[in-house]
């Protein structure tokens, strides 16, 4: 380091006036001021937690719940512990903001492809939409759709029923639930097979185009594969599936899949609300796109459609994915917003009603800042990693 | 050079104010009088408990504890302000000392009193779970509830007892669980659920609130008891005590048939126990670091239990809520306070 200091300036000044020293002397200086400060704040909350009587550590998490939760997709009763409360509000979580995150790139896609189109109803409609929605706020959204629209649903006697297994009404969507019998495996196995065979035959089709520029009809063989392997494996296996049909006993109904409404405004709303930004970020992504490219799409003779999906939208990928992994890590946190509904996520679960019972405010906080750090991060990770994929390569 | 300087400047800022928090204040009593004003927490919206008028002034029995709390402080009974607070929000506000004193219809278990440190300081409602149905339903017992979804608040012992009681009878129920005791009522008044459950004298409250409260019905049954009352942070004896014997004097107050209407005629009287009450006789109120008089100021300003009660839950409210057990003790309840002597 000396040796670098006399190359900078020869003269060789007196070192707290180096400004290479006195910048490494200070960047340490703040590193230890910053750790200081962490420990004093935790040593400090932990001395005023003791002195006051407040219980501190991670027990709590084994002690026995003993409250009911509407919709769990891990096995949960109220006899299981804090530990499990805090599974069901992290798949809850998840599955909300993965149905968001899907719904909301679909819809976002089409709305922002629509802005653009030449068809002036459709261009404006779609205008429309993303002022609308975006400049509303979410909450307002959400109580919208749980309030004002899925409320007033007729009551479970005056169900709307759709052939005697669908039912519709203000306590949820009930649906027949397939339960599996034995032999199933074979559908399973059916399934995997076409999977791999429309793998297969895609990457068969593309080496031909490439050789013989013929076009095979992929996308209609492969959806014919794809059903009907399943089904004749269904039936030489003996239909090996029952259905769990929904009836009404006393309040309720009862059997089946419930799609509770709590999870319908949540997913509705955020997925609506998301895509209008979504349709934004699409817009600017194929605005971003020199026109140059879709003129000499033209000129190729590819048709609209075509051009979009081959030339258009790849380029436009890389002006999209950044703003909208931003997208998706807002859809994510702002899924939290359940708790004002009664949807039991996350936040609802376990940082309401879990931290409430216990009243260990600061492990419950520090779990679930840790919970919604992760998924974030995680989704960014991901979202890198597509972006890399699709970023320009100088060649 | 600047920009070093400066952060360096704040970092230590920062330490310094942590490093002081150390020495948390000492005296809740203290601290309130240098304030000017007791901070309270209560409900955010609960008729005859804590609700705010249109004019924006506190109304309800919790209240009416705070103002009794300022009024031996300060000898004045607005000597008050009011943080609203969600179930989920209470203890943390108490805890981190946002507020002086929580008097939020909140129920004395053992798991509150010992790890959340804070002290129950008495009982100001004697309550106890019970279920509001739509009467649609057609149902008159709670045992007939099997499958029923039902509407709770967040936070409360309330998602624990029904739990409990389900449990026990071998029933099965749907939780729909809300932040908000409003949110609640909206929730079962769309339809959302069959029933609505929490300690009867929210029912009672939260039905006055219903469009059309004739609609729906409280069952007999009570599946638990909650004492409610005010509670204070753990490790500050002397304030525990001031509101432990707030609370004590307005019911001694009741027994003695000191009212806020003959509380001045009542300082001539020769009771050496109403005496003792008033501050005429004694030195009570210095015993808790308090005016003698403090007493006489509650009861002046707030009045006895018995008048509070009246005010804002009794028969003659909208909520309509009969003494009860919250009687006197010589009247057939089960209220019985220390003597102040």
């Amino acid at each position: 380091m000396k040796k670098q200091t006399t190359q900078s300036s020869p003269a060789g000044p007196r070192p707290w006036y180096d400004p290479r020293v006195r910048s490494i002397f200070f960047q340490i200086v703040a590193i230890a001021l910053v750790a200081w400060g962490g420990w004093t704040l935790v040593d400090n909350t932990l001395s005023n937690m003791e002195s006051r009587g407040i219980s501190t550590g991670f027990g709590f998490l084994d002690e026995s719940a003993g409250f009911a939760i509407i919709m769990h997709l891990v096995p949960y009763d109220a006899t299981m512990s804090y530990g499990r409360t805090f599974w069901v509000g992290l798949t809850n979580t998840l599955l909300v903001s993965a149905m968001g995150i899907v719904a909301a790139t679909i819809l976002g896609f089409i709305i922002g492809v629509a802005r653009l189109s030449n068809n002036w109803l459709v261009a404006k409609i779609s205008l429309v939409y993303i002022e609308v929605i975006r400049n509303i706020p979410l909450l307002l959204q959400i109580f919208f759709w749980y309030f004002a629209v899925l409320s007033n649903l007729p009551s479970p006697r005056q169900s709307v029923d759709v052939g005697g297994a669908v039912f519709l009404n203000n306590r949820g969507l009930y649906l027949p639930e397939p339960l599996t019998q034995d032999g199933f495996g074979l559908v399973w196995a059916a399934i995997i097979i076409a999977i791999a065979a429309v793998a297969g035959l895609k990457t068969w089709a593309r080496k031909r185009q490439l050789a013989t520029g013929e076009i095979f009809p992929t996308f209609k063989v492969g959806a014919a594969i794809m059903v009907l392997l399943p089904v004749v494996a269904y039936a030489s296996a003996g239909q090996p599936l029952e259905w769990d049909i929904p009836a009404l006993k006393g309040f309720n109904f009862g059997g089946g899949i419930t799609l509770i409404p709590e999870l319908a405004a949540l997913w509705i709303a955020l997925s609506l609300y998301t895509a209008s930004f979504i349709a934004e970020i699409v817009r600017s992504g194929i605005l971003s796109v020199s026109k140059g490219q879709t003129e000499a799409a033209k000129a190729l003779g590819l048709p609209n459609g075509l051009s979009l999906r081959l030339v258009v939208i790849p380029q436009a990928m890389r002006v999209i994915i950044p703003p909208l992994t931003s997208q998706y890590l807002n859809l994510v946190k702002n899924s939290s917003l359940a708790t004002a509904i009664g949807y039991p996520d996350l936040v609802a679960v376990f940082m309401g009603t879990t931290l409430n019972q216990t009243g260990q405010a600061v492990e419950v906080v520090a779990i679930t800042m840790a919970v919604y750090l992760t998924i974030s991060l995680l989704i960014s990770l991901f979202m890198n990693i597509y972006n890399r994929a699709v970023a320009i390569k100088e060649r | 050079m600047l920009k070093v300087r400066s952060i360096a400047a704040g970092a230590a800022l920062v330490i310094s104010t942590l490093a002081s928090s150390h020495a948390f204040a000492a005296s809740t009593l203290d601290a309130v009088k240098e304030k000017g004003h007791l901070q309270c927490g209560v409900t955010n919206g609960l008729p005859g408990f804590s609700q705010p008028d249109q004019d924006g002034n506190w109304t309800g029995i919790d209240v009416d504890t705070c103002r009794a709390v300022a009024a031996a402080v300060f000898a004045d009974a607005k000597a008050v302000e009011f943080t609203p607070l969600t179930a989920k929000e209470r203890f943390t506000a108490l805890q981190s000392g946002e507020i002086d004193m929580l008097s939020r219809n909140t129920t004395w278990t053992l798991t509150r009193d010992a790890s959340l440190g804070l002290n129950f300081a008495g009982v100001n409602y004697y309550d106890g779970q019970g279920f509001l149905i739509n009467k649609g339903i057609g149902v008159d017992d709670a045992t007939q509830l099997s499958g029923a979804t039902i509407c709770i608040q967040s936070g409360t012992t309330t998602e624990l007892n029904l739990s409990d009681y389900f449990r026990a009878k071998g029933m099965d129920f749907k939780p729909i669980v809300f932040d908000t005791s409003e949110q609640t009522v909206q929730g079962f008044s769309a339809g959302r659920c069959d029933v609505l459950t929490s300690d009867r004298s929210q029912l009672a409250a939260l039905r006055s609130k219903l469009a059309d409260p004739d609609s729906a019905k409280i069952l007999p049954n009570t599946i638990s008891k909650e004492p409610l009352g005010p509670v204070v942070r753990q490790g500050d004896d002397q304030w525990f005590n001031i509101v432990k014997w707030v609370l004590a004097v307005q019911i001694n107050a009741e027994e003695l048939g000191v009212t806020s209407a003959n509380v001045d005629d009542m300082l001539k009287s020769d009771n050496p126990n109403v005496q003792r009450l008033l501050g005429t006789d004694g030195d009570m109120g210095a015993k808790l670091g308090l005016p003698d008089d403090f007493g006489y100021e509650i009861i002046k300003s707030v009045g006895n239990y018995g008048e509070m009660y009246a005010r804002n839950v009794g028969p003659d409210t909208p909520l309509g809520l009969d003494r009860g057990i919250n009687a006197l003790w010589t009247d057939g309840g089960i209220l019985y306070a220390p003597p102040v002597r």
